[in-house]
């Protein structure tokens, strides 16, 4: 590395942003193939002095449950999972997401993998952190074509999880459960009001205490860069090696 | 004690394929578990037909092959994904042109329709899901008030049906003589199994220890009694991984994505990889 500090990249950002998220939390699962939320987890485990549980679901090595695919779901449903990561390919302004598709179900015009564990575990883990770096009106849409998981429950139904935020690649939305909106806190250095506002395709409220979101600083990018990212490359090798320059032992 | 075990059969690959009946039901592991690929080409190769796949809880690159062979009747799943590789080809076109029927789940439900008939009960209630679109697409699921709820306190509550496999189907690193199937930490694959009416695995190898009498395997081994029938292959997986043995073929899958984009990439793949005899990876 040369001596003059590389600034904070897109990625490094939102590791950060999604880090700071996590700081009282202690037990937060993420997929496999979530770089951005899992660098995030390792982070916030970092600076929890190792009290923060990561589960990486679907890794053989950072996944601690022995008793299949089910426990994730029975250990949520028992309120011991603190805080998730969910996408969506679509999403719109009351938090409902679609993991199915685009279009009439089922002959979908785009079809998406599909809803996974989303229509459960947004119910059961209180703190789920919407993250999608793509930032555009396909994405975030008035409404969505497909409710895998919606935002918002009636007071009636047993929810004691949800949708605690939505960060992209141009901003971070908080969410206001009780008016099922999502609100605008902070924005990315480079990107403007104007410009989300283009391109979002729901409407959102805007906070009165809104701030460009904080990058992170030179101890947090050392370790990022450093220890953490070394965690990172054994799980998300690809990830660590084009985003990090970090190649995992083994690796070419 | 030993010697009074019963055997459990071991027989080809083609001989354990054509145990899976064209129209039966069969449950298979997501490509990070245990995936009987010897056992879906010997399927292809035959023109299984009318079979209703159920990925436990999703299912990868077995599932868009199968489907894009002209395999599958019907898909129950919580997703059918190639992961990294991008969108699966033969299940995308499959979905346009609307060739199958889908059954679209979420990963819970379907683990626990295969405990309700792991325990031999008609249904399982779960929390979560309400308010999901899934839930009007699946007319065999019910929303129920909860009947222990305390007095005039709404509790609904979703109901789903056991969910019991014709066959369970997939592959393990080890089996020993008296067909106990050890799957270690991959418990589905043993909730599969106990589901499921018939379960067929095919295996990397076969011990001549009694994978029972030590209990540090035991704990993570299928006692023969739910095994109906085993199959040896070497690399079985391939190319997908198995765990703890062996990583993906990456530049396989990859050549399989580019490929199986098109009809007839997908024809071709077949004809290279599927009928004629494939050079180990």
């Amino acid at each position: 590395m040369s001596s003059v500090p590389v600034p904070a990249r897109p990625e490094e950002l939102l590791i950060f942003t999604i880090a700071r998220m996590l700081d009282d939390v202690r037990h937060v699962a993420v997929g496999a193939s979530s770089p951005i939320p899992g660098a995030a987890a390792l982070l916030a485990q970092t600076w929890s002095a190792g009290r923060m549980r990561v589960s990486v679901l679907g890794s053989e090595h950072d996944n601690f449950f022995t008793d299949g695919g089910r426990e994730l779901f029975d250990c949520a449903a028992q309120g011991r999972i603190d805080a998730f990561f969910l996408g969506g390919g679509q999403i719109d302004g009351a938090a409902n997401i679609n993991l199915i598709g685009t279009g009439e179900y089922p002959r979908n015009r785009i079809r998406f993998p599909g809803s996974f564990g989303s229509a459960y575990l947004y119910f059961l883990i209180p703190r789920v952190i919407l993250f999608r770096e793509e930032h555009s009106p396909r994405v975030l849409v008035p409404k969505v074509d497909f409710i895998s998981a919606p935002g918002c429950s009636p007071d009636h139904v047993y929810r004691p999880g949800g949708p605690y935020a939505l960060v992209t690649g141009r901003c971070v939305f908080a969410f206001d459960r009780k008016h099922s909106r999502f609100r605008l806190t902070s924005i990315h250095p480079g990107h403007t009001v104007t410009e989300i506002r283009e391109q979002t395709g729901f409407e959102f409220d805007t906070s009165s205490e809104l701030v460009e979101t904080p990058a992170p600083g030179s101890e947090t990018l050392a370790l990022i860069r450093g220890p953490v990212g070394e965690a990172v490359s054994k799980v998300y090798p690809a990830f660590a090696a084009r985003v990090l320059g970090i190649n995992a032992q083994g690796v070419a | 004690m030993m010697n009074t075990r019963a055997l459990v059969p071991v027989e080809s690959i083609d001989e354990l394929a054509a145990r899976v009946a064209d129209g039966a039901s069969v449950a298979v592991a997501p490509d990070y578990s245990g995936c009987a690929m010897e056992v879906v080409r010997a399927l292809m190769r035959r023109g299984a037909r009318n079979l209703h796949l159920i990925g436990v809880p999703q299912v990868g690159f077995q599932g868009d092959m199968l489907i894009g062979a002209g395999c599958v009747a019907t898909l129950e799943t919580a997703a059918l994904t190639l992961g990294e590789y991008g969108p699966a080809p033969r299940f995308t076109a499959a979905v346009r042109e609307g060739t199958i029927v889908l059954r679209d789940a979420t990963c819970p439900v379907i683990h626990a329709g295969l405990q309700a008939a792991e325990k031999g009960v008609p249904f399982m209630p779960l929390r979560g899901i309400l308010g999901s679109d899934l839930v009007g697409h699946r007319n065999d699921w019910k929303v129920i008030e909860n009947p222990f709820a305390k007095a005039n306190k709404e509790d609904p509550i979703l109901l789903l049906p056991a969910i019991r496999p014709d066959v369970a189907l997939f592959h393990a690193p080890l089996a020993d003589r008296w067909g106990n199937v050890w799957i270690g930490v991959r418990r589905e694959l043993m909730l599969m199994a106990h589901a499921a009416r018939t379960t067929l695995v095919s295996v990397e190898a076969f011990s001549d220890e009694d994978l029972l009498a030590d209990d540090r395997l035991a704990a993570g081994t299928i006692p023969a009694l739910y095994i109906s029938t085993l199959a040896k292959a070497a690399n079985g997986a391939w190319p997908i991984g198995l765990f703890g043995r062996y990583a993906p073929d990456h530049a396989h899958l990859q050549r399989y994505v580019e490929m199986a984009a098109t009809a007839s990439g997908f024809e071709q793949y077949v004809r290279e990889y599927v009928h004629k005899q494939r050079v180990s990876a």
